[in-house]
């Protein structure tokens, strides 16, 4: 099995470096092939090693190869290998591969076709070291390495100036976010002395009690600072409040990355890094509330402003967005498992709703502007029911994948005991019906009503080409039937001895409790406040979009404060702007100014020459160019030296 | 005092005179004469200290050559001695001082107790001063007699460089070139058309 | 037997007055050569004063080796004092200031 373990990282590796570095000499047709060929074998091998995994109930933790020994401590790469892994690999390779054949028709006529398959691969590889990491310095490298190929992707288009603002910004505030995750496995490093997942896991009982002073007089508990620093982390990568700003305007990369990359996968590293550290979470109570409120403002807050969008890429961010809240809700709640399957739906259903937002972006030729769409439901007929088919599974309708993950994270959260509960109860709650307000209010815009574009793109209408809506199927498949595998993740044992829960923490097990099959679960649905807020949200989307438009028009003139804050995002955006990114331009001038042209330029360099003049100019005149009075310097000297010999050795 | 001491003072007295005469003459062919007759009464100074093959030398190479060469160089050159002598007495006290503090300090260094050696190696009547020297220097110190050599040479030809020159308009033969050349340089073969064609050609 | 210390002082007072005479005579270049001679047979004096009662034979070749140097010293000295009066018709000193700082 270790052969297969090595071969899928290393075949999306291998189709990256052929395609990237070979793929003028290989033209694209090879290109795409190669790179494609890559991510169906890691997709197929993945499958093997699931079944292996899952079914045969096995597990691997091991090391392939030993980078470095220093002072004892060993930095590995190694795979571990567990049910949580077996099902992070299908998610991503199989998301992935379907974006590889999607981008085939989506870049047609991009002239960086070549270069575009290569970061795809390149991302697969290093999604895959991370999530099959066994040890942090691995998982680390991982994690940096698919900030890399986000950056690259965000920026693909790199003479598009808002393309190059993007990526920057994601790299500059993901730096945030990685700072405090290398500070948190620096902590373990120092005070567990391994790397390892499972030496750490061990010791982290016999560490309970340690705690560290950060700041003087503050004494803080180890293993909760630990668990904070890492979710600073996963702030970072998974954009949570308030490292989310990167996210929305990561939108400017082409389509395919933003369903594989800031939607399917990447942004889900954080949660699934998290569900990796629970033994180190579950310790904490301060830790998880934190986690807990985080990601409960995300849902809410970020949902909101999804309704005020009107481009359709944004539209969908902003959902992706509120959606990690709700998986951070649930780590929050110590329901992981819950947590994890919606990770996993929803790495499905908004993959298909990118896609499918790329499809009718390509049908527009490019316009994304939701206010000059409409009516496309009978020229794309297959991207229509896909869309509906992932909108729904988006606000949970009861039956599609959404429903089971989202209604066992609502109803976990319900469920908990943490400090901080009760408020993302209701902020899930809330949210509910802001998904699927925001949701059906894209759909609607974009698929019903009066046909808001332009004669001429009017005319070329027409459905999107194979490639791109085979996958669009192919996703819709799990979008509806994911939601069906609850029984076995969230309240079988698919994450028994891999996800460690405290005892005390009861959420998933009072879910357990109430659970009586799929049906019922899906009839206790029916009749929970999520399904009618959802329902609510939908209706009132359909009311005021494509019934009566003026009530809009009202609550827009009735309400414009709150339009205005939810246009400028809460100001979060602005803020960074003038505070951090102005303070830092302000500090760097005061730096310059003072450091570089006062201390550096003025007084050392040109100080130190003006000084050496100042002295030169008063030496010079005792070279007078006289021969004789050098030879009387030196006679002098030779007296002084004398004298001094004489008198001064004898005293 | 014994005759020995009675000769030092007699030939230190003329040398301190000597010297003395070339700070203080005007005339510079009077101060190299002066020099020389410094070098030689140091010369008979050294012959009391039994190096006898440096006191020859001396005479030798300073008396016998560098200084002629002084004096050549100054009668060479046409020099007007006034300027030279400016500020000749202001000069003095501090001159003077200078060198009456040198003097001092260092007397009193060599007037110590350590340095009053009163006893010597006696010689055999057959010593022979130069075979000795021969003896270290051809053997010793042989390859700093070879620099030295060296650095003879290169003072030769020092010199003569500096101070060979070209003088304008001044004819002299140069052999080498003489030696050099060819039959193409001195002689040119004109093809002309006899004068009996031209004739022809003009009717 | 004249003590060591004797030659030493003579040695002495020869080096002092070519010193005297560098200051008097600061002008001319001929008699501050003739100072440089004068003042290096000063330190010959004693070189070979102390060979001679040390019964050591290194300060005399040190001697030979002071004279060779001098004699080289003395020939280009002297041919750069005929090149530059040749150039500048004078060996004045004070005019000779090009390096002035």
């Amino acid at each position: 099995m270790e052969n297969i373990y090595l071969a899928i990282p290393l075949s999306a590796l291998f189709g990256s470096i052929l395609a990237g570095l070979f793929g003028r000499q290989l033209g694209r047709m090879l290109s795409h092939t190669v790179t494609i060929l890559g991510v169906a074998l890691a997709c197929v091998l993945s499958l093997v090693v699931f079944n292996h995994i899952v079914l045969d109930g096995n597990t691997y933790n091991g090391a392939v190869y030993t980078w470095a020994v220093i002072e004892g401590i060993q930095f590995e790469i190694g795979f571990l290998i567990d049910n949580l892994t077996a099902m992070m690999m299908v998610v991503v390779t199989f998301v992935s591969l379907m974006v590889h054949i999607y981008t085939i028709a989506y870049m047609h006529d991009d002239p960086g076709y070549q270069r575009f398959f290569s970061y795809i691969s390149l991302f697969t590889f290093s999604m895959l070291m991370l999530v099959m990491s066994n040890n942090f310095l691995q998982l680390f490298f991982g994690w940096e390495a698919v900030g890399l190929v986000s950056y690259l992707l965000i920026g693909f288009w790199f003479k598009k100036d808002t393309a190059i603002f993007a990526n920057m910004k994601a790299f500059l505030v993901n730096r945030v976010g990685d700072f405090g995750f290398l500070l948190g496995i620096a902590a373990i490093y120092v005070h567990f002395g391994t790397l390892d997942y499972v030496e750490v896991f061990k010791q982290v009982p016999n560490l309970l009690d340690v705690t560290v002073t950060v700041i003087p007089g503050e004494e803080w508990s180890l293993m909760t600072l630990i668990a904070i620093l890492l979710f600073i982390g996963a702030m970072g990568k998974s954009a949570q409040v308030p490292l989310h700003v990167w996210l929305p305007d990561s939108m400017e990369g082409p389509t395919p990355i933003s369903a594989l990359i800031h939607a399917a996968t990447m942004v889900t590293a954080g949660i699934f890094m998290v569900s990796r550290m629970s033994p180190i979470f579950e310790v904490s109570d301060t830790a998880l509330s934190v986690v807990m409120i985080i990601g409960a403002i995300t849902a809410f807050f970020m949902g909101l402003i999804g309704i005020i969008q009107n481009d359709i890429k944004r539209v969908v961010a902003y959902s992706t967005l509120s959606q990690l809240g709700y998986m951070t809700v649930a780590l929050g709640a110590s329901a992981y498992s819950a947590g994890l399957f919606h990770l996993m739906t929803h790495a499905f259903f908004k993959a298909l709703l990118f896609l499918a937002a790329g499809s009718v972006i390509i049908a527009m030729h490019h316009e994304q502007d939701i206010r000059k769409m409409g009516g496309l439901k009978k020229y794309m007929p297959i991207t229509y029911w896909t869309s509906l088919i992932g909108s729904l599974a988006l606000i949970g309708f009861p039956g599609f994948a959404g429903f089971f993950s989202k209604d066992s994270i609502v109803e976990s959260v319900h469920a908990s005991n943490l400090a901080g509960a009760e408020f993302a109860y209701w902020m899930v709650l809330l949210g509910v019906f802001v998904t699927a307000f925001y949701s059906f209010r894209m759909f609607f815009l974009v698929f019903h009503g009066k046909e808001r574009m332009d004669e001429h793109t009017r005319s070329h209408l027409k459905e999107s080409p194979l490639t791109v809506t085979i996958p669009l199927i192919a996703l819709a498949i799990p979008s509806v039937i994911a939601g069906y595998f609850i029984d076995p993740i969230v309240v079988g044992d698919f994450f028994k001895g891999v996800v460690f829960v405290d005892p005390a923490h009861t959420a998933i097990a009072e879910l357990k409790e109430g659970y009586h099959g799929v049906f019922s679960f899906m009839l206790h649905g029916i009749m929970a406040p999520p399904f009618w807020l959802a329902m609510s949200g939908l209706g009132l989307a359909w009311y005021i979009y494509l019934k009566n438009d003026a009530l809009a028009h009202f609550a827009y003139n009735k309400f414009r404060w709150m339009h205005t804050i939810l246009d400028k995002k809460y100001g979060m955006d602005s803020f960074n702007q003038v505070v951090f990114a102005g303070g830092a331009i302000a500090l760097g001038k005061l730096l310059w100014r003072v450091g570089d042209r006062f201390l550096i330029d003025g007084l050392i360099v040109n100080g130190s020459a003006k000084a050496v003049g100042f002295f030169s100019g008063i030496l010079r005149r005792i070279q007078t160019g006289y021969m004789y009075h050098y030879a009387f310097s030196m006679i002098l000297g030779v007296l002084v030296i004398l004298t001094w010999f004489i008198f001064g050795s004898k005293g | 005092m014994t005759f020995e001491q009675i000769i030092f003072y007699f030939f230190s007295t003329i040398l301190i005179s000597g010297a003395l005469g070339v700070v203080l003459v005007r005339n510079p062919v009077y101060a190299a004469l002066f020099l020389i007759l410094s070098f030689f009464t140091s010369s008979a100074i050294w012959l009391m200290l039994e190096a006898e093959f440096l006191g020859i030398t001396l005479v030798l190479v300073y008396v016998g050559a560098v200084m002629v060469l002084f004096l050549f160089v100054i009668m060479m050159l046409d020099i007007n001695m006034d300027p030279l002598r400016e500020g000749f007495v202001k000069m003095m006290p501090l001159a003077a001082l200078v060198a009456i503090i040198i003097a001092a300090e260092i007397v009193l260094v060599m007037a110590s107790p350590s340095f009053n050696f009163d006893q010597s190696v006696v010689h055999a009547a057959d010593y022979s001063n130069t075979k000795a020297i021969g003896n270290i220097l051809y053997t010793e110190y042989v390859y700093p007699f070879e620099i030295a050599a060296v650095i003879l040479v290169v003072a030769i030809i020092a010199a003569i460089a500096l101070t060979l020159r070209r003088r304008k308009g001044v004819k002299h033969q140069n052999p080498s070139k003489q030696i050099r050349t060819k039959r193409n340089d001195r002689v040119r073969l004109v093809k002309m058309p006899s004068s009996s064609t031209q004739n022809r050609a003009g009717e | 037997m004249i003590p060591l210390s004797n030659f030493l002082i003579l040695g002495a007072v020869l080096f002092s007055i070519s010193i005297a005479g560098m200051f008097l005579n600061r002008k001319n270049i001929l008699i501050l050569l003739m100072c440089i001679e004068l003042m290096l047979l000063a330190v010959n004096i004693n070189f070979i004063a102390f060979s001679h009662y040390l019964n050591d034979m290194a300060g005399q070749v040190f001697v030979f080796f002071i004279l060779t140097v001098a004699a080289a010293e003395a020939a280009i000295g002297l041919a750069i004092l005929v090149v530059l009066f040749r150039n500048r018709r004078t060996i004045n000193v004070q005019d000779l200031d090009e390096m002035r700082g």
